[in-house]
Parts: structure tokens; C-alpha cells; sequence
């Protein structure tokens, strides 16, 4: 959870055009399944079997959860050993309200726990309702999740929870038992999905070419000391780092520079193959960009092909690259190479 | 260059599609100690860690360093983590060396690694971007339509790519390391493959691998305390250089990108190199899809513009019987972790002027150029080691 | 002419000749990377009299994960214009890192000027959710700490061993964004007594709004000369006489978190000690961190800024805080009393990583 006051000032754009900049919301997620290693495959493997286990470092420290490597010696680590249940807070942090990603969907508190037996402490959360009821040296246990919902991550232990209060209780003795493997199999991966949303900004520059994709047009920009025609412009002529300006209306037609057959299927993809995808030469732009090719079979596509834009009809246009549906032969003789080899 | 710089332990895993065995601790850790060993050391010798690795989406750990800073030795020493796309492998050897040859630091940790496997290379390098359509279909679908290009400019025949794809998966065959030993390769075997990116086929791309790579560098006192302890000779930084050109601009030239050439011509000046071809005894380039071959060579100067491809299909670039091997360790094209590809790249041929390169060693070398490309063939670093003190 | 000091680490002298940094504000929809950039680059070497092709080195640092897409740093080297060719570089770290990878570069003589530069959109996802990504991804991750939640852990383990006071974090805040009322950069800026921000509510417990940092989209750039070419740019170069940086263990249970080791054995390294510290920018995004660095730095322990070394006068990050430009702005403020006359011995500090994990110190002077 991070401050999210509208402190200081913003910056929102005016584009050339007159319109504010344009913003549009991005995801970017994966499943991540993570091979984890035989050490930290056994830490998981405990949380799985309702045990905390840790490893023996340098001097006889025990770490938990065990890391691979020391820190002093960077030698690997040594046996692995049984720690805890109980453990005591050595600090903690009260999250009055959580984020939908945290642990806990209640107030709770972040906490530092170091598990009898251990030398180091294991980060997590503490469920105990009120931040009365935390204090540093305070003792919990760990409360995990029923067995057949326990599939070897940290997830498997749902919270530290107080352990119930005795006078004068002493804690358990630091003694380690040497942990033995689990019968029920190792974990030898763990499934960690993230997913991250973001608000992306076009930036003043492009936004005027991406309302001209909306109404059919397309519109570059030139930079003032090369004069190249820019589409999309970026913000900048990256030869001469000035930002490059106005408003260069292109007709819709143009050349195939070069082009490839994509013939490969993958995660995320949304364009059925086999599709050609080009470098198209706008007529009065000194950039080529990707484009689609389509009505035309994948054999006969070739460089220098002349095309024109076929866009999506004007309901369903918007302000991006998308409104472009493909381009097609435009029936014109093949354009001489020496006319775009320069261009690519 | 102030202070010498040498290449005094080599350390490299067995890429694989997926190396489920380890954590990404565990991967980069198997280099490094393969390096340390290499170099008769311990992680208490090294000064500094200097780790690259191409975009953190990879793995989904963002700085990635900062995890690993046990697992590398680090703790409580300098420790910095390079990107720069491709070529990030190579470069982070660069950033290192030059903590070297600038006199701050006497032995050098550097590492590069990819762990591919806890994603998908294919989405991570085509995320699709607002307000774009969704078209970038991976690198293939970047590099082959500036492959087409090239075939077109040279007018080379339409094997010679396949060629290329036939000949670093024999190399590989030498190469224990190596992701894929593909023992029945040959031109029908590549021909057969399905055309993912026309014109690439599948067998003419690189594989998405898990791996590692791993150098100590080290100065001229720390390699002959190396050497001593080891056996082992040095190999010697004779140049280094990194160039950089924007990914398009007005009259961009993508096939034969100046900053290739630039970077080259600057490598060579350093080393006192004039004639490519005869003056290095092979070459480690990064070659992803099999056509990057022949447009390398012309762009590294081993021949004029247009005549890559003729190198290529003479057999000039083998190392059964050719002039000027290239990729004896099966190339790009047998072991791809992206974030490593540039240093094993430059690793090899440390190993290959140490004498180290066993099976696929080529005999007598003295000098050899290591080449790493990254982005939209914008980012180049490269090296020249030797076995002559410099 | 005068002498350049001479440097503890490395051989040749380099100096911060001009520093740029845009404005820094919570949101700029404006504008994207390379907008953002651009400016600020002009400005910086517009200041000197320099164009890019007078620069033999340019490094870079940023984060994909802020941006959401791989590579972002590609797009970014746009608003340089890196034609002809030239030698660049990036880490992705915050951008005194990439200072430090050019100054190494510097040390030797066919570069004479460097470029270094380093943006962070925060405003474009969830920072709570990302900078969790810089955990274990098996162990700490997938439970999504926040960096509020880690500052505050550490904060209450201050509290714990009686090292500080609440009272103490608002002292900072008071102090910092007082401060920044003379930074025109500067996102946050107020003059509001320890007692009154006393009264604010806690967000994470124990720290309150005040602890925190702005969210802020922001960019910075710096130039570095070195030998006579620092002379001949500017009239009072910011010469760097000592840098390092030193990272600790990751795991956050197994660190002191009321301490700063790597902050100390970096200081000691970067000579801090060797001479007064009339100025401190510190890369403390949380005010409790301010403590814990000033003790290990060295410095006076008094928060409320009567102590021998001004800390923080840009407000610092408690006024403005652009993810992976703000190490780099510590060095351009700190240089810039020196350029401007006001300090002739500053220490600049920048931190990467979980709370404190991974520290760079460098010390500055004027001829």
C-alpha cells in the first residue's frame, strides 16, 4: 500500500491538436511457475507438511527460510533442520488497510517472527485483530492452512497468530531437530502469477497521429533540423534528439520495404496465423512501421509491393494502430527497388 | 587502456530448455563457481561483482541482483547489474573489465544468465503495447523481415542460411555445453522444419534456453597469481568496445548498422587488427537466426559488403577445414539464454585462446574476436582477446 | 588554473560539471519517456556549452517494471540522439549507478565527458505491488510486501530499541519539506511543525503520511568531466573525490534493519570522514531512514537540522522522490553547492533495493 495523495503538482498535456494526451490501461501478466532448487524446495516442502524448516550457515547459524548460499561465507549452506512452531516478533508494522494483493484481507500486521531453534527471522503477516494486541518479543505460532489446501508455497502457512497467553511462560529451548525429508514427495517448483496493471501515455506527439488513426488519417511530424517525416512520432528525431513537430497528413498508400510470413504460434497472440507482417513506406514518410498485409496469398507478398490502408469502419475506429485493419495490394505497379532500398 | 586486463577463469552451466533443477540462484552460482574454480579462487578473492541479464519480465524478479547478492558472493561489496538488451552479456564483461583497466578493482566477478523457463521468451519479447497492434511476433518476427532484406541486397542464394543452421549445430555436437545436439542435422533435416518467419525455418532460429555464464577478470598481478596457482594461461583483453544507434530512424541502415561497423573498426584499432579474417583465428558472433552470419561477416569488416554469404558457402567459417571458424561452440543458434548469450560469446573465446575449448577447440589460437548485438541491431559490444600479454 | 583534488579511488579526477532534473510532480500524463527526457537533457548540456557530440560516454539507468514493457530504456535513448553512433550504456539500477559505471569509464583518458541520466514514471502502476518484485520470488514475493510496510518494519524496530522517537521521523519531515520551499523542483514542499505532522494518521503503523515519500514522475541528468575538460566546461566543477557502493544480504530478516553497513564500509571507502561534511543529500525515502544513514554516515544524530551538515536541502526524497533518478539527483544537489559556491566539502547518498539493502556514497569538493 503506497501513499496515493495528490501531492504536488501534475503535468497533463495539451497536444497540438488541442486534445489532452492520450492514456490508455496496459496489463502485463504470467503465471510464472519457478523451479525452486532442493533448498528452498524443502522450506516449501515443510510449509506443505505443516513444519518450518530452516538451514544450518556459517558458525553453526540456523537461517530460516533457509537461503542456498551464506551471506558471510557465500558457501552453500548446510543440512537443513526443523525450527519452531513458536517463534517471537522482533518488529512488526500495522496495515490498517490492505491492499487486495496482501495476504490478509483484514487488518494485520506485517511481521519479523524468528521461530525457535532459529538465528534469523522469516518475514509474514500476524493476524491478531488489534495492533493492542502486538508488541515486539511477543510470542505466536504459526497458523497454517488446512492440509488439502497446502500445495508447498509460502501462501501454505495463511499467518502467524499469538500464541495463547501464560504468565511467566518461557519459551521453547533453541534446540533444532534434524529435519528429515518429507515422505509426501519434494517441491521442486511453485506457481508465483503476477499480475501488474498500468496507465501508459501515448505523450503529446503521438497523440495527434493517434485521433488522426481514429478519423482514418494518418499524420506524421518532421523534425525541424533533418526535415524527416516521422510516423509514429515519438517525441523526438532520434538522430538529432529535438523534438520533432507539426502535422504531416500521409495519404494512405505506400510501399512493402520488406516483410516476413509469421508462422509461429505463441502466449498473448491475437492475429491468426500464417499473417505477413511487413515495414510499410507511407508515401511522404522517411520511416517505415509494421503493418499487416492481407488480400493478398503469402507467396505472391513481395518487396516493393504497392498498398493501401483498409480500415476498420468508422464505429469501430480509435485512437490506435488498430484502426488500420491491413493493407492491401492497391493494384499499382511494383515500386522501383532503388526507391526504398534506403528504407526498411 | 591503463591497466591490462585478462580473462583468468571461465565458468559456463549446461543450458537447457529448462534447468528444473535449480532456483536462478542456483543457475547463476553453477558458473560462477565453475569461473572461481577455473581461476584457483574463492569468493573471498573477488573485489567486485558486476551481473547482466536482458528484461526482468523474464523471470518476473525485478532487479534480480539484489536476490542474488548472497548467491554471488556479494555481500558487502560493489555489485552492479547491466542491461542493455542482446547484448547485455557482452557489455557486462565490458563494465567489468573496465573496473580493471581502470585500476579500481584487481579480480572481477561478472556473470550473465537468463532463466527463461519461469516464462516464455516468446511473450515476454511481444507484450503487446497500447495504442500498437499487437504484430511483434518475437525477435524472429523483428530480424526476418531484415534478413529478407539482405538476401535481396546481396543476392545471395537461398541456402546459405541453412548452411549456417547446419553448420553451429555440428559445432555444438563438440560443445558438452551446448543446449541442442542435434546429431542428424543436416540441410534437408533444416529444410524440413516448418518456416516460422519466412524466410527463417524453425531450425535456422535459436532455442529459448536456461543458462549462465561466468568470467573472473583480472588484473595483470591477480593473472599471473591465477596462472601460477593454476596452470592456466591468461587470456588478454586487447580491445574493447561498446557502440549504440537509435532502433529507426530516416535512412537507418538495419542489414549493415553503422554502430556495428563503428565498434568494429574500434576493436580492431586498439588491437591492431587491419585484416579480420587473417589477423583473428576465429570469432564468437552473435548469430540468433542463421542469416546474421553472413551479414556479420561483411559487418565486421572478414569481408567487402555483399560477400558474407560466399564465406559462408565456401565452408570459410567451419571449423572443419574453414579459415576463419566462427561459433566453434555451436553459436547462438545451439544455446540461447538471452541475458548470457553475449558473455558466452566472450567467454568462448577466452577459452579458445586459453586452449581451453576441448572438442571444439581450433588449433593455435592467438587471437580471437568476441562479438555481442542486442535490441534492433543497435547495441554492440565486442572484445578481442589474445594470448600475448598486450 | 587551479589543481583538481586528488581522487582516493581511481586516477583521473572527475567532476559533475551540470546537473538537469524536470520538474518533479505526482502525475505527467503529458508526456512520455523521451518528452520527459528530452528537456532535460537539452538543459544540461546547453549549460555547459555542449552538444552530444562532444560526449564520449552515455549511461543510463531504469527500471522495465516501472514502465510495464520490456526494453524501456531503448525507447529512451531517443531524447539523446545517438548519431553517429556512440558508446552507451544502461543498468538497470538507479541512475547513480550508472554515474558510477561512467565515472569508472572516465578513468581512462580517450573519454573526457560522460552523459548520465535516469527517469521513473511512478505514476504508471501500482508502486506497492511493483517494488515488491525486488523480493525472494519464492519466499517474500508472493506475499507482496510494499515498500511502505518494509520501511515500516524497520521503523518500529528503531522505535524498539530506543535508536529514535516518532517524534524524531516528523522532526525530519518538518525539516525536509521546509527545505524544499527553495526548491523550485521540489513536489512537496510546506512549513508545518513535527507537532502538527504528530497528528497525522498512520498508514502503515508507525509511520504516518508524513514518513512518506510523493509519488513523483520525474527525470534527471548530469554531465561528468574529467582532468582539464571539467576546467574548461564550468567555473567550479563538483570534483569526486571518493565513490563506492557496497550491497548487504537480501533477506530482510536476516539484516539489521536499524543499521546501514553498507552505507558505513562504502563512507569509510568513499574517505567521508576525511573532512567536514558541510552538506548531505541523502537518498533516504522514508524519514526513519534518514537516522539510520546520518549515524552511519557519520553525521549528527539531530534531526531537526542544528547540526554541523546541512542534510538534505533539496527537501530530498520526502519532497520529491522519481524512482531511479533520485539517487542520481542526490549527486546533482549536492554538486550543485558546490557549483554554486555554497559548500566546498559534500557527501552524496543513494540507495537501491529493500529497505537499505544496497548503498552508494560518493564525496564531492571544489578545487
Amino acid at each position: 500500500m503506497v501513499i496515493e495523495g495528490e501531492q504536488g503538482r501534475e503535468r497533463s498535456g495539451m497536444s497540438g491538436a488541442g486534445d489532452e494526451v492520450l492514456t490508455a490501461e496496459h496489463v502485463l501478466e504470467y503465471p510464472y511457475s519457478r523451479s525452486v532448487g532442493p533448498a528452498i524446495g524443502a522450506f516449501l516442502a515443510g510449509l506443505r507438511d505443516g513444519r518450518l524448516i530452516g538451514c544450518r550457515a556459517s558458525g553453526g547459524r540456523v537461517v530460516v527460510p533457509p537461503t542456498e548460499y551464506d551471506p558471510e561465507t557465500a558457501e552453500a549452506t548446510g543440512e537443513l533442520v526443523e525450527v519452531g512452531p513458536e517463534g517471537t516478533v522482533t518488529t512488526w508494522a500495522w496495515v490498517t488497510d490492505p491492499a487486495p494483493q496482501h495476504p490478509l484481507d483484514h487488518p494485520f500486521a506485517w511481521v519479523l517472527v524468528v521461530p525457535d531453534g532459529a538465528d534469523t527471522a522469516m518475514l509474514h503477516v500476524l493476524d491478531a485483530g488489534l495492533p493492542e494486541a502486538v508488541a515486539t518479543g511477543m510470542r505466536v505460532r504459526p497458523d497454517f492452512r488446512p492440509a488439502d489446501e497446502r500445495v508447498g508455497s509460502i501462501a501454505d502457512l495463511r499467518a502467524f497468530v499469538p500464541t495463547a497467553p501464560a504468565a511467566g511462560q518461557v519459551p521453547k529451548a533453541a534446540t533444532t531437530v534434524a529435519a528429515t525429508r518429507p515422505d509426501s514427495g519434494a517441491v521442486t517448483a511453485v506457481d508465483t502469477p503476477i499480475r501488474l496493471d498500468y496507465h501508459f501515455t501515448a505523450g503529446t506527439a503521438a497523440t495527434p497521429y493517434l485521433r488522426g488513426l481514429a478519423e482514418g488519417r494518418f499524420v506524421g511530424q518532421r523534425c525541424p533540423v533533418c526535415k524527416k517525416v516521422y510516423i509514429p512520432p515519438r517525441g523526438s528525431c532520434p538522430t538529432d534528439g529535438v523534438a520533432t513537430e507539426g502535422a504531416e497528413v500521409l495519404a494512405g498508400t505506400g510501399t512493402v520495404t520488406t516483410y516476413c510470413v509469421v508462422n509461429v504460434p505463441f502466449a498473448g497472440q491475437s492475429i491468426e496465423i500464417p499473417y505477413i507482417c511487413a515495414q510499410v513506406l507511407l508515401d511522404g514518410a522517411d520511416i517505415s512501421f509494421m503493418a499487416l498485409i492481407q488480400e493478398i496469398p503469402a507467396a505472391e507478398v513481395r518487396m516493393g509491393l504497392r498498398v493501401e490502408a483498409v480500415w476498420v469502419s468508422p464505429e469501430e475506429r480509435g485512437p490506435t494502430m488498430a484502426s488500420v485493419k491491413y493493407f492491401r495490394p492497391s493494384g499499382e505497379p511494383d515500386a522501383d527497388y532503388e526507391s526504398y532500398r534506403a528504407y526498411l | 587502456m591503463a591497466e591490462r586486463c585478462a580473462v583468468i577463469g571461465v565458468g559456463q552451466t549446461k543450458c537447457a530448455s529448462k534447468r528444473l533443477d535449480v532456483s536462478i540462484a542456483g543457475l547463476v552460482r553453477e558458473a560462477a563457481v565453475g569461473a572461481l574454480e577455473d581461476a584457483g579462487l574463492g569468493f573471498g578473492d573477488i573485489d567486485a561483482v558486476v551481473i547482466g541479464k536482458a528484461p526482468d519480465m523474464f523471470e518476473g524478479v525485478m532487479m534480480p541482483e539484489l536476490y542474488l547478492a548472497p548467491a554471488l558472493g556479494a555481500v558487502g561489496k560493489p555489485l552492479l547489474r547491466v542491461h542493455t538488451a542482446g547484448s547485455v552479456g557482452g557489455s557486462t564483461a565490458l563494465v567489468a573489465a573496465h573496473l580493471v583497466t581502470a585500476g579500481i578493482h584487481q579480480r572481477v566477478l561478472t556473470v550473465a544468465f537468463e532463466k527463461q523457463s519461469d516464462s516464455d521468451a516468446m511473450w515476454a519479447l511481444s507484450v503487446p503495447q497500447p495504442f500498437a497492434a499487437p504484430l511483434l511476433a518475437g525477435a524472429g518476427g523483428y530480424f526476418a523481415p531484415i534478413i529478407r532484406a539482405y538476401i535481396r541486397r546481396s543476392g545471395a542464394p537461398a541456402d546459405i542460411g541453412m548452411k549456417v543452421a547446419v553448420k553451429d549445430r555440428l559445432h555444438a555436437l563438440k560443445n558438452p555445453y551446448a543446449h541442442l545436439h542435434l546429431p542428424d542435422i543436416s540441410m534437408k533435416m533444416v529444410e524440413d522444419s516448418v518456416v516460422i518467419w519466412d524466410p527463417l525455418h524453425y531450425l535456422e532460429s535459436c532455442p529459448s534456453s536456461d543458462g549462465a555464464a561466468a568470467m573472473v577478470l583480472g588484473s595483470e598481478s591477480a593473472a599471473a597469481a591465477s596462472e601460477a596457482a593454476t596452470g592456466k594461461r591468461p587470456a588478454w583483453v586487447h580491445g574493447m568496445a561498446m557502440r549504440s544507434e537509435p532502433t529507426m530512424f530516416a535512412g537507418r541502415d538495419q542489414v549493415n548498422p553503422q554502430a556495428g561497423r563503428d565498434c568494429a573498426a574500434e576493436v580492431y584499432r586498439q588491437a591492431g587488427v587491419s585484416n579480420p579474417r587473417s589477423d583473428f583465428d576465429c570469432a564468437e558472433v552473435y548469430v540468433p537466426f542463421s542469416w546474421y552470419e553472413p551479414m556479420w561477416l561483411e559487418n565486421l569488416g572478414f569481408c567487402d559488403e555483399g560477400q558474407g554469404w560466399r564465406l559462408t558457402d565456401e565452408g570459410a567459417t567451419s571449423l572443419d577445414g574453414g579459415d576463419i571458424p566462427w561459433n566453434c561452440s555451436g553459436g547462438v543458434l545451439s544455446s540461447n539464454p538471452i541475458g548470457a548469450s553475449g558473455m558466452l560469446r566472450f567467454l568462448e573465446v577466452a577459452l579458445q585462446v586459453r586452449g581451453e575449448a576441448g572438442e571444439h577447440q581450433v588449433d593455435g589460437v592467438r587471437r580471437a574476436l568476441g562479438q555481442a548485438y542486442g535490441g534492433g541491431s543497435q547495441f554492440f559490444s565486442m572484445w578481442v582477446l589474445g594470448a600475448e600479454r598486450p | 588554473m587551479t589543481a583538481a583534488p586528488t581522487p582516493r579511488q581511481g586516477s583521473r579526477p572527475v567532476a559533475v560539471v551540470s546537473f538537469a532534473q524536470a520538474p518533479n510532480v505526482r502525475r505527467d500524463t503529458a508526456h512520455n519517456e523521451v518528452e520527459l527526457l528530452m528537456p532535460v537533457i537539452t538543459e544540461v548540456l546547453g549549460a555547459v556549452g555542449i552538444t552530444k557530440d562532444d560526449l564520449g560516454f552515455i549511461c543510463s539507468g531504469s527500471t522495465d517494471y516501472l514502465v510495464g514493457g520490456p526494453f524501456s530504456f531503448v525507447g529512451a535513448l531517443d531524447a539523446v540522439g545517438v548519431w553517429p553512433p556512440k558508446s552507451e550504456s544502461h543498468v538497470e539500477m538507479d541512475a547513480a549507478w550508472a554515474l558510477y559505471e561512467a565515472w569508472v569509464r572516465l578513468q581512462e583518458d580517450d573519454v573526457d565527458t560522460a552523459l548520465v541520466y535516469g527517469f521513473g514514471k511512478s505514476s504508471m502502476g501500482d508502486l506497492g505491488k511493483i517494488l515488491a518484485l525486488q523480493l525472494d520470488p519464492y519466499t517474500m514475493a508472493p506475499l507482496w510486501p510494499d515498500p511502505v510496510s518494509l520501511a515500516a518494519l524497520q521503523a518500529r524496530a528503531l522505535l524498539d530499541r530506543g535508536l529514535a522517537t516518532e517524534r524524531d521521523f516528523a522532526e525530519v519531515a518538518a525539516r525536509s519539506r521546509r527545505s524544499a520551499l527553495d526548491n523550485p523542483k521540489a513536489q512537496v514542499a510546506e512549513d508545518r511543525t513535527a507537532d502538527e505532522l504528530l497528528g497525522d494518521d498512520y498508514v502503515v503503523a508507525p509511520l504516518r503520511r508524513h514518513s512518506l515519500p510523493p509519488l513523483t514522475d520525474g527525470a534527471a541528468a548530469i554531465v561528468l568531466a574529467a582532468g582539464e575538460r571539467a576546467f574548461e566546461l564550468c567555473e567550479r566543477p563538483a570534483w569526486i573525490t571518493g565513490i563506492d557502493h557496497r550491497v548487504e544480504t537480501h533477506a530482510v530478516g536476516a539484516r539489521d534493519l536499524t543499521a546501514s553497513p553498507s552505507t558505513a564500509k562504502a563512507a569509510e571507502v568513499a574517505g567521508v570522514s576525511a573532512g567536514p561534511v558541510e552538506v548531505a543529500e541523502l537518498h533516504a525515502a522514508f524519514a526513519p531512514q534518514e537516522l539510520i544513514l546520518r549515524r552511519a554516515l557519520g553525521l549528527s544524530a539531530d534531526p531537526t537540522g542544528n547540526g554541523s551538515t546541512v542534510v538534505n536541502p533539496s527537501g530530498g526524497p520526502l519532497a520529491a522522490n522519481a524512482l531511479m533518478a533520485g539517487g542520481l539527483i542526490r549527486i546533482g544537489e549536492a554538486a550543485a553547492r558546490i557549483a554554486g559556491g555554497t559548500a566546498g566539502r559534500v557527501v552524496a547518498h543513494a540507495t537501491s533495493g529493500p529497505v537499505l539493502q544496497q548503498n552508494l556514497v560518493a564525496v564531492l569538493e571544489g578545487a
